[in-house]
């Protein structure tokens, strides 16, 4: 454990770099923070990934050089630009119907980043609280609550939602609002066997000695203390969001055309395949390297959570 | 029994059913009349578990301003007698009273404002996610004693009196250390000034160089606000420190109560012996000593038959095979033993 009462400027006198300075001596808070993320090298690229990801969402409009809807039949099948016939104008080259690849591709980041949020959010909160529920009381609740959870496990994720989809009709919503109805079970699990460890901590002891309320115990006394785990989960799941969006979105039963879905993109290439490769390419290795971040992220937030990974 | 519950009013009734002689000094501040506990293990759908009674037809009374002691090895029910004085299980039989008013039934908010408990894991006993002053302040907010100024007066003031410094209140748990941790328990449980505190072995868990000051704060508070404790402990040598009287607990069952005194003087149980002669001593090179006792700790889920200690005691006969001995005054010293050879 760290101790904050070692004043911080003690750390000015240390020169940066120098074992003495890190052994002895307590950088600023600010900067401990910053070298636990950063030590962990899967973390760091996890976060440098997603960070530029979410920037990359947010400022779209300004960093695309096309129009991600405009079609251009006369610059159809680009190719990008290291290729021999490539050129600046469209750096990634453009699809089947004249749009530039580059511009849905970034202009994708938002769905993908959306449906991974949403659903992750979704999810948690409906997986969160029947596991809380189940690890609180134990039990019978835990029973049914463990009946359901089993129940969920049995569905294969990909068939229900394609089923359901197809009756519903695939569009942004209805895939967000599908993922997120069947994607608690981590969470449940996860929740529910933390949960009965904290049960038995004696500060819950307290709070129920002093006739505090059920809620306040559980949002206030357990959640906090179960949240780095869930957080962990979190990710976990939006990269699984995506990956099933995308999967959805290529069966043609998820986001529907004309908007940039990465999935879609893919799926839109897949008759170029051969001769044409970079089109199915350069969607998958966004979406590739989209998952591969979030779960290095999700892998270092848990080895940092974990009791062993706390400096 | 009168079968009014405490609640916040309770306070200015008459006490009924008792004579009006009996005053407030004479009720004990905690009565526990035939306490028992049962648990249900294994059980299944179609399957009847077996029972273990954890606690079995315990009475105490405790004076009020006085600190009952209350030893027993691991597992012999002493925190599950704990938790039943805080209300956080129910009993299986049995009443507990406070200010001779049955707990039973009653409010728990009502209950905390007479019993707190200190636990003994002073690391798991503080929320890790929570500050020093959120948490010995979280009693006042839970009940809705003054406004947020008054709490944290109120808090700072507790923490001067356990003898925490006053920048304490801004740290995490994890920041203290474990004696510190251990003061802002009981900044937490004397927040709301009860009368009764059930201390849960509250320093097994500490180094012997803290355990002092911790027992020293505790008896100095007992002074300051009259307070009443039960102290549970497995550990005899604090137990002489603190305690006006013991009760012995073995499987569930208290088997010698006296004062600290006859215990610790005369003890006339041969449990309360082996366990007096089990204290280890400082004095080098005695080495641990031998008690007599074996080690075939008996299942608690089917105890033996007549005295539950016979398979253990040195001195058993065939009578406490067969019979169990009742707790009584035998020598009308007003103090009790479940023993036949006492």
């Amino acid at each position: 454990m760290t101790t904050s009462s070692v004043s911080p400027t003690a750390s000015s006198a240390s020169t940066p770099g120098t074992g003495l300075g890190e052994i002895s001596l307590q950088p600023p808070a600010w900067s401990r923070v910053t070298r636990r993320l950063f030590g962990h090298r899967g973390l760091a690229i996890g976060l440098i990934v997603v960070g530029l990801a979410i920037l990359i969402a947010i400022f779209a409009p300004l960093l695309a050089p096309h129009d991600p809807y405009h079609q251009d039949i006369a610059n159809r099948m680009v190719p990008p630009v290291w290729h021999d016939e490539g050129s600046w104008e469209h750096v990634l080259g453009t699809d089947k119907l004249g749009r530039d690849t580059l511009s849905r591709l970034l202009f994708g980041t938002r769905i993908s980043l959306t449906i991974g949020l949403v659903v992750a959010l979704i999810s948690g909160v409906i997986g969160t609280t029947l596991g809380v529920l189940a690890g609180y009381f134990g039990g019978r609740v835990d029973a049914v609550i463990s009946y359901i959870i089993t129940t969920r496990l049995a569905m294969p994720v990909v068939l229900v939602a394609l089923a359901l989809a197809s009756l519903t009709g695939g569009s942004l919503t209805t895939v967000i609002l599908l993922l997120g109805l069947l994607l608690w079970d981590r969470f449940a699990v996860v929740s529910r066997s933390v949960t009965q460890q904290v049960r038995d901590a004696e500060y819950v002891f307290a709070a129920r000695t002093l006739g505090c309320s059920l809620p306040y115990i559980l949002l206030r006394e357990v959640l906090p203390n179960i949240a780095g785990s869930l957080i962990v989960v979190m990710t976990l799941e939006m990269a699984h969001a995506i990956l099933l969006e995308a999967t959805l979105s290529f069966l043609g039963m998820g986001v529907q055309p004309p908007l940039p879905s990465w999935g879609l993109m893919v799926a839109e290439g897949k008759a170029y395949m051969f001769f044409q490769p970079w089109v199915i390419a350069i969607p998958g290795i966004a979406l590739f390297v989209l998952v591969l971040a979030i779960n290095l992220l999700g892998d270092g937030l848990r080895d940092l959570n974990a009791p062993g990974g706390r400096n | 029994m009168n079968a009014q519950p405490i609640t916040e009013v309770a306070e200015s009734r008459p006490l009924p059913s008792d004579s009006a002689s009996v005053s407030r000094a004479v009720t004990p501040a905690l009565e526990l009349c035939g306490l028992s506990k049962t648990f249900t293990l294994g059980g299944g759908l179609f399957k009847r578990g077996r029972t273990l009674g954890a606690v079995s037809n315990v009475s105490l009374r405790i004076p009020r301003g006085q600190v009952m002691g209350l030893v027993g090895e691991s597992g012999c029910g002493k925190s599950t007698l704990a938790k039943m004085l805080l209300g956080l299980t129910t009993p299986s039989d049995g009443d507990v009273l406070v200010d001779g008013r049955p707990v039973r039934g009653a409010d728990q908010k009502a209950l905390a404002r007479h019993i707190q408990p200190i636990f003994q894991d002073p690391y798991s006993s503080l929320n890790p996610r929570k500050r020093i002053a959120q948490i010995v302040g979280l009693p006042l907010r839970v009940h809705g004693i003054g406004t947020p100024r008054e709490q944290a007066a109120h808090v700072a003031e507790t923490l001067d009196v356990v003898g925490l410094p006053r920048r304490a209140a801004e740290q995490f748990p994890g920041q203290l250390s474990g004696g510190q941790r251990q003061r802002v328990a009981i900044a937490r449980a004397l927040v709301m000034r009860p009368d009764i505190v059930i201390c849960d072995e509250p320093t097994s868990a500490l180094d012997v160089s803290v355990q002092a000051q911790i027992l020293n704060l505790l008896l100095d508070l007992k002074a300051e606000f009259g307070l009443t404790y039960l102290f549970i402990s497995h550990d005899l040598a604090v137990v002489e420190h603190l305690v006006d009287r013991v009760a012995v607990m073995y499987l569930g069952r208290i088997v010698e109560e006296g004062t600290r005194e006859q215990i610790f003087g005369s003890p006339r149980h041969p449990y309360t012996r082996a366990l007096l002669d089990s204290a280890l001593t400082p004095e080098p090179g005695l080495g641990v000593p031998d008690i007599g006792l074996g080690d075939a700790t008996p299942d608690p889920s089917d105890p033996p038959a007549g005295c539950a200690f016979h398979p253990r005691c040195p001195k058993a006969q065939a009578t406490c095979r067969q019979q169990r001995p009742r707790l009584e005054d035998i020598r009308g010293d007003n103090a009790r033993v479940a023993c036949h050879l006492a």
